[in-house]
């Protein structure tokens, strides 16, 4: 059977419409997951909503019924703590009912706190320790060419997540084998869990490490919808390179009590903060 | 217990005696640092931190890069405090532990925070119940599972006082602080915390205290049982080992994977000095989503369940 982006026929307008809704509701159920489980990573949930909401509502190619396809377009989670804003998106893309989120953390849920490939469709690697998506995205990206797919291949990475080494010895083998259908996306927030980035141990100037590695590199503001689309959506064929995305987001994204808040890293809500995140978030 | 904070219910986290233990060590003696990856509040340095910023090595996330850090923070003379998630610790920096901390000798002190299944609900990614069987071979590493906040800052200043590489697990689970006949840990020495006769139920770590419990259990049936704090993996008390399989039975109850910790070191030394009947309390492989205390009764790592396995261990004696 053939793939088609869960939002084909819609066209330039209505779709960035369509993605703006579908990253407000991400951010909507994954509030309300962690406030349930008292547990989770709302800041980083909030940071993403835009880009997963973008992937899997205007990019890219998949089928929820059939989430194995070997012509889908894959996508990994590397930052596997983010599985409030994950577990949403899939839910929402039709690949598990959604009144599963209710489970989120739960004794014996398939919603683990981080994502495990063996309890649910749609997860392509287990994450949750740092640095391991874009390895694993490598191979897939490779296998891709021995096999001479057309799929493409995406993972998100924190932006703390780049300190770990994997990535770059991960970084230069994609850039050494040119492999134009992989993409990366950073989700650059500038907070890690306990600091800024920057306090920590800084990665500017993360493009040109990025380009030094063999990477075609796009900087855009991962919450503007129409940007999202443009550079996710280019043809790949179009560059003989893997394509970097710098996304540059807040933590927190949406709800103004959280917005650059280091502490709403692992942060949990009151049911006070939790009816005001919800008015904000419409 | 000077370095203890109470939790509820007389419970304590044992990550605040290590805090607490490190900035007194920290404050008497300069050569004394931390290393971390991202991982001040987790382990409880923010007051470290705020002491003695630049003696604080936060590498970020990067715990690869961290303990080849240590081995040279060591190597200029200074006595670092690798502090870390013990997933993170031991499985993504293994190679490190092994060539540049323990084949290497040096003085390095690695503290392995929330291990076993501490962090519950985030999964087996984040739970450290294979440590203990990774770090057991690994010759020249002190190999340190306190039970209590009193024996987490005897272990931390054993270690500081020590010239070479210690792995030490510290806990967050939170537990009671235990009646300890010694006043002072030696190491390589299995403490006797309790006698009996019918069977010896081998612990450590947050295990101890449902292991002493699950003696009481036993005694209300008449069963005597010897329970015997283990928290030394490395050096092994041998023959400690060897006198508690003179019972006819033997337990061991580890917050870790049945297979290459506790259980494994018990099960060779009685294998080749004294065979008996023994039962392995622990989990089996990767758990499924649940919190820490739901895990503990899914997998019987309780007092009923102890003592269930003690009662095995006694019903196959010849
Ligand atoms: C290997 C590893 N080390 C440490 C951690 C603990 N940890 C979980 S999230 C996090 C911070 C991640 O920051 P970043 O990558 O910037 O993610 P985001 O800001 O998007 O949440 C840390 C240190 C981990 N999950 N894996
Ligand atoms: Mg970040």
């Amino acid at each position: 059977m053939s793939l088609s982006t869960a939002s084909a026929p819609v066209s330039g307008a209505d779709r960035i419409d369509m993605v703006r809704a579908k990253a407000l509701n991400i951010r909507r159920s994954a509030f309300t997951m962690v406030h349930e489980a008292q547990l989770g990573h709302p800041g980083g949930d909030f940071s993403a909503a835009d880009i997963l909401a973008t992937l899997y509502f205007g990019v890219m190619r998949y089928d929820p019924n059939e989430p194995r396809h070997p012509d889908r377009d894959r996508f990994i989670m590397s930052k596997g703590h983010c599985t409030g804003a994950f577990y949403s998106v899939l839910a929402q893309a039709g690949f598990f009912p959604e009144a599963q989120l209710k489970t989120y953390m739960q004794p014996l849920s398939k919603l683990n706190g981080h994502p495990n490939r063996n309890y649910l469709p749609g997860i392509e690697t287990n994450t949750g320790p740092l640095g391991h998506g874009l390895p694993v995205a490598v191979g897939i990206a490779i296998a891709g060419k021995l096999t001479a797919k057309d799929y493409r291949t995406f993972v998100l990475t924190g932006d703390g997540e780049l300190q770990e080494g994997s990535n770059w010895e991960a970084a230069m083998a994609a850039g050494h084998r040119k492999l134009n259908r992989l993409t990366v996306i950073v989700d650059r927030n500038r907070l890690q869990q306990g600091d800024r980035t920057e306090a920590t141990n800084s990665l500017d100037p993360l493009d040109d490490k990025w380009r030094a590695f063999g990477f075609h590199v796009e900087m855009i503001d991962g919450h503007d919808h129409a940007a999202l689309l443009d550079v996710l959506g280019a043809d790949p064929e179009s560059r003989d390179k893997p394509l970097c995305v710098i996304a540059n987001t807040i933590k927190g994204k949406g709800v103004s009590f959280m917005e650059d808040n280091v502490s709403w890293h692992h942060g949990v809500p009151t049911d006070e903060q939790f009816a005001q995140a919800m008015k904000e978030l419409i | 217990m000077s370095a203890a904070t109470k939790t509820n219910e007389g419970l304590y986290d044992c990550r605040d005696a290590f805090s607490k233990t490190l900035e007194a060590l920290a404050e008497a003696d300069d050569r004394v640092v931390a290393v971390v990856n991202d991982s001040v509040g987790s382990s409880k340095l923010g007051g470290f931190k705020k002491r003695w910023p630049e003696r604080l090595v936060n590498v970020g996330i990067a715990e690869q890069n961290m303990v080849g850090v240590g081995a040279g923070l060591a190597n200029g003379g200074r006595i670092p405090f690798v502090s870390c998630a013990s997933c993170f610790l031991t499985g993504r920096a293994l190679e490190q532990v092994k060539a540049d901390v323990a084949y290497s000798n040096t003085n390095v002190k690695l503290c392995g925070q929330s291990p076993g299944i501490g962090y519950g609900e985030l999964g087996p990614t984040h739970h450290s119940i294979e440590d203990l069987a990774w770090l057991r071979p690994l010759a020249n590493l002190v190999t340190i599972v306190p039970s209590d906040p009193w024996e987490t800052e005897q272990a931390i200043r054993f270690a500081a006082a020590y010239e070479g590489p210690v792995f030490i697990r510290v806990s967050r689970y939170p537990v009671p602080a235990l009646e300890h006949k010694i006043d002072r840990i030696e190491p390589g020495k299995a403490e006797v915390m309790r006698e009996g006769t019918d069977v010896a139920i081998l612990a450590n770590g947050v295990m101890l205290h449902k292991a002493l419990r699950a003696a009481e259990v036993l005694a209300e049936g008449g069963v005597s049982a010897r329970v015997v704090n283990m928290a030394w993996m490395n050096p092994l008390d041998i023959e400690a080992i060897v006198d508690a399989a003179g019972t006819g039975a033997v337990v061991t109850v580890e917050e870790a994977s049945v297979r290459g910790g506790l259980g494994g070191a018990v099960a060779e030394t009685l294998a080749l000095r004294r065979p008996v009947p023994m039962e392995l309390v622990g989990f089996p492989g990767f758990v499924p989503t649940g919190t820490v205390d739901f895990l503990f009764d899914h997998f019987g790592l309780t007092a009923a369940g102890i003592a269930a396995a003690a009662r095995k261990a006694i019903s196959r004696k010849e």
